[in-house]
């Protein structure tokens, strides 16, 4: 099958107007006879789910959580981009949007991305009507701050939990919905499998994670909002519970996968203390504004911290390597995200680690905490000598700016970070690539949608910050609510679709098959002990630095390490009771496929881009020597997986991109 | 160091329960308190015994999935966190540790230490929230001015997440902390004073309906919440919910 993006005709500031004018509306009365069903409950599904249940749909909504504002967008810490222009700072639609192309490293969709950059008004305008608690100044109006990547203050925050005020906004006009009963809320359940009926997506199979009842549900269309991947490595900032199972039915159902390799490795989170670690913890990005980041030069020092015969606090300035600062004068610690990750990786790997494992870098706030008290002092007219003084004064600002997250790093680590500079290490955050959609949000299976992290339309090859949250909303709030009912307004004489029918039987077996072969195993080792072995070999060889070699080796090990799951896992415990194992192990079989595809789909990209760096593409000269080399001569693509059985014999569709109003240039950070 | 688990097994919501001891060894005072249940579960799971079932998601103390109530408190030990940010370091070696579920008559145990909170789920349809549709045409967002001092507040309130901590510490198993957190967010903005009047008292009805007992003032909820929700908002509840009364 070809790849039709279906992008609209016209210039790109008319496109999506164009388009709403044109599509066929449902009317209302005919609404009350379509069901949608919604998978997953975060910023997108949460959001859509209510969006249709008040346009007039029948809307089921599914969670694998116990209510649906625990969704994973629960956590995102910073903030919302949206081009409002507030601040006057010369912010614009065409702005956020070229900001959001570029940082991407020129792998995005240029449509869509206008378009999210189009509505992203829209979506503070509208969480401010729900009642969402924006961080105000002393006028009673907005607040913003500013992010990695960008030249304007464009980003609105509700203190450190955006990504919670914005979840439970959403999760608030779900509630209206299902208290008027538009929304049937099915928490504590999990999809197994989309159901095709006639080549269209007409429903889907869940187990009830309760009672291990297996249900069949029908609808006109699916949507699914069921977030990123990023556990396929075992360690990341995810929570426990996410997974691609989801996306992953879908894409064996025919749904192609699109850019599986392209990941996230956010440079600030809390390293990794032993074998015991269940999930990695996030810093902030905000905290590179004030800390400088820095590794011994010398690898007698190197040993002395390690073995606590030295303090960090000691070393002389003239002993540190500010290797940001040093490798990039222009943006120094404010390098973005990819960059600042691999050049933490460059020096850990060169035995400069400073933990015992050999894995942290300093995340340094010494010197802020002198600069803020020496101004405090001068703002005071106090002794600006006194170095008690102003180290007390200093402390105090950085706690108002950064309490929250110094005392996360305390209770984690033990350390006291006012004291000593927190230890830091890049950890797996967000995948940019999904299942692949059109500028309907629609996949390759006619009627099943795909939104949020879960698909991967808008942010390239690297995302930027406080991009998550505006993509999530954008698409549940005001991108789909359009777009399907263009869809369903061919639905309207179809009448209730049956789950009696072949269609959902067989894959109601299936998935009954899959839940009995797992349960009845009668293996040796718990589900962990494989999750953790594909994130080991993920981590290594499919991590923040691929090279040829090491992705042939990943993806025969995943294959292998495939088959020793099938035969060794052991799980405890029945199917029809609650039974986290069991759920956990359906969870891993699919990583377990996802990971070779992934690095299949790494080894095809010889280019460097955004998160996707391969070690075969550096500049070999010129002041970007030892800097990611982007291909776009052979490279300018998307690419669009089409599952054929085997991970190996997936088949390789490219949607290439136009771009017809950015100009492509080489990102420079020196 | 090596610690004696005191922890509550029950089959399901059917099923009678008890206390089972468990002795666990060479555990590290860097691992988080869910992670050591991680690890007697794997040696549970290589023993053929059934791994204890507990609640549990973001790991870092926002989701509100995770419970257990250790040693007779709401998230253990340390204040101003949920039991997923508690480490083992505020444990010490021999230690006898009694792991129990949330315990209300609102929420009934599913299986071990996993309790149904649907309860907190209908309170909020009943009615938290404001009744705007999604258009993209409500007014600017700085239309509605509002002062720092009142976004604040209500940004404080807004901050539960609804983990339940609050009931499993009350004697009367009360949940008006809770349910003062979502109506004083909105009582707070003038965007929630249309509907105030229907909210307080359908959510305050919805709540007595499900079996949650009355405040008597003890104040357990506040210490034990991890995001330290402020008792204050009980009292503009109960102000909230006298007005609404007398405007009928």
């Amino acid at each position: 099958m070809a790849l039709n993006s279906k992008i609209p005709s016209g210039p790109i500031e008319d496109k999506w107007t164009n388009y709403k004018n044109k599509i066929d509306l449902v009317n209302p009365a005919n609404k009350r006879n379509i069901d949608v069903i919604v998978v997953g409950t975060g910023l997108a599904g949460g959001s859509a789910a209510a969006t249709l249940a008040e346009l007039g749909y029948n809307v089921k909504a599914f969670c694998f959580q116990d209510s649906p504002r625990r969704a994973h967008s629960i956590a995102a810490q910073g903030g919302i981009n949206a081009a409002k222009n507030y601040q006057g700072d010369g912010d614009s639609v065409y702005r956020l949007f070229y900001d959001t192309v570029k940082g991407g490293d020129y792998r995005s969709r240029e449509a869509n991305v206008y378009r999210l950059a189009e509505v992203s008004s829209n979506i503070i305008d509208q969480c401010v009507a729900q009642g969402v608690p924006f961080a105000r100044d002393y006028g009673g109006l907005l607040d913003n701050r500013s992010f990695g990547g960008v030249l304007v203050s464009r980003t609105f925050y509700a203190k450190g939990q955006t990504g919670q005020q914005l979840l439970l906004g959403a999760y608030s006009a779900m509630n209206r919905q299902i208290g008027r009963g538009k929304i049937k809320m099915y928490n504590r359940h999990e999809m197994l499998d989309v159901v095709i009926v006639d080549g269209k997506a007409r429903g889907i199979i869940t187990r009830n994670l309760v009672n291990g009842k297996i249900e069949r549900h029908s609808a006109h269309a699916v949507v699914l909002g069921t977030g990123g991947y990023g556990n396929v490595f075992f360690l990341s900032t995810n929570a426990m519970g996410s997974n691609v199972t989801a996306a992953w039915k879908a894409h064996k159902r025919g749904a192609y996968f699109a850019n599986p390799c392209y990941t996230q490795i956010h440079p600030t989170c809390i390293p990794v203390s032993g074998e015991h670690q269940s999930k990695l913890t996030l810093m902030s990005e905000s905290l590179r504004n004030d800390g400088r980041i820095w590794v011994p030069k010398k690898k007698e020092d190197v040993e002395a911290i390690r073995n606590g015969s030295l303090k960090p606090t000691d070393l002389a300035e003239d002993d540190r390597d500010y290797y940001l600062e040093r490798r990039y004068p222009a943006f120094g610690n404010l390098v973005p995200r990819d960059v600042a990750s691999r050049a933490a990786k460059e020096r850990c790997d060169a035995g400069f680690g400073v933990n015992a494992t050999g894995e942290a870098v300093y995340l340094d706030f010494a010197d802020a905490i002198i600069r803020y008290g020496k101004e405090q002092a001068h703002v005071k007219g106090l002794d600006e000598d006194n170095p008690t003084l102003i180290k007390k004064l200093g402390k105090e600002v950085v706690k108002a700016k950064y309490g929250n997250l110094f005392q996360m790093y305390e209770k984690i680590v033990d350390q006291n970070p006012y004291e000593t500079p927190m230890m830091i290490y890049p950890a797996v955050h967000y995948t940019m690539g999904g299942v692949w959609v059109d500028y309907d949000l629609m996949t390759t299976v006619p009627g099943l949608y795909c939104i949020g992290e879960a698909n991967f339309s808008d942010h390239g090859a690297n995302r930027l910050g406080a991009s998550a949250l505006m993509q999530g909303l954008a698409d549940g709030y005001f991108v789909l609510p359009y777009t399907i009912g263009n869809y369903l307004s061919n639905d309207i004489r179809t009448g209730p679709i049956s789950t009696d029918t072949p269609e959902f039987e067989a894959a109601e077996k299936g998935v009954r098959e899959t839940i009995d072969k797992l349960i009845n195993n009668k293996g040796t080792h718990s589900v962990d002990y494989y999750h953790k072995k594909l994130g080991k070999i993920m981590w290594n060889k499919v991590g923040m630095s691929r090279n040829a070699k090491g992705l042939k080796e990943a993806i025969s090990e995943i294959k292998a390490l495939r088959v020793e799951f099938w035969e060794g896992v052991k799980i405890p415990g029945t199917a029809n009771e609650y039974n986290e194992e069991l759920a956990k192990a359906g969870r891993v079989a699919d990583f377990l496929e996802l990971g070779e595809l992934f690095a299949k789909d790494a080894l095809d990209r010889n280019e460097s881009c955004g998160g996707h760096y391969r070690e075969e593409s550096v500049e070999e000269s010129g002041d970007q020597k030892g800097e990611a080399k982007r291909d776009d001569e052979n490279f300018k693509f998307v690419s669009a997986w089409e599952y054929k059985g085997e991970p190996s014999d997936a088949v390789l569709h490219k949607e290439h991109l136009i771009f017809e109003n950015i100009e492509l240039k080489q990102r420079s950070y020196k | 160091m090596n610690l004696t688990l005191k922890i509550w097994r029950q089959k399901s919501a059917d099923h009678k329960g008890q206390l089972v001891d468990y002795i666990i060894e060479e555990v590290s005072p860097d691992m988080s308190f869910l992670e050591m249940l991680d690890v007697l579960n794997d040696q549970l799971i290589s023993k053929d015994e059934e791994p204890i079932a507990f609640d549990h998601d973001c790991r870092e103390g926002i989701c509100g999935m995770c419970s257990l109530y250790i040693n007779g408190e709401a998230h253990g030990p340390d204040r101003g966190i949920t039991t997923c940010q508690l480490h083992m370091r505020k444990f010490k070696d021999g230690d006898t540790i009694y792991i129990e579920p949330f315990r209300a008559k609102a929420f009934p145990i599913i299986k071990d230490l996993i309790v149904d909170r649907s309860a907190f789920e209908r309170i909020q349809h009943a009615g938290g929230f404001i009744s705007v549709n999604t258009s993209g045409n409500t007014q600017d967002a700085n239309a509605i001015p509002i002062s720092k001092d009142a976004a604040d507040e209500a940004m404080d309130a807004a901050t539960c997440i609804g983990c339940g901590a609050c009931v499993a510490s009350c004697k009367n198993s009360s949940a008006m902390l809770f349910v003062g957190a979502k109506v004083s967010q909105y009582a707070l903005l003038p965007q929630g004073q249309i509907e105030a009047t229907d909210r307080v008292l359908n959510m305050v009805k919805q709540m007595d309906e499900e079996g949650f007992g009355n405040c008597t003032n003890t104040g357990a909820c506040e210490v034990e919440c991890p995001k330290g929700i402020s008792l204050e908002n009980i009292a503009r509840m109960n102000s909230e919910y006298l007005k609404a009364s007398l405007k009928g």
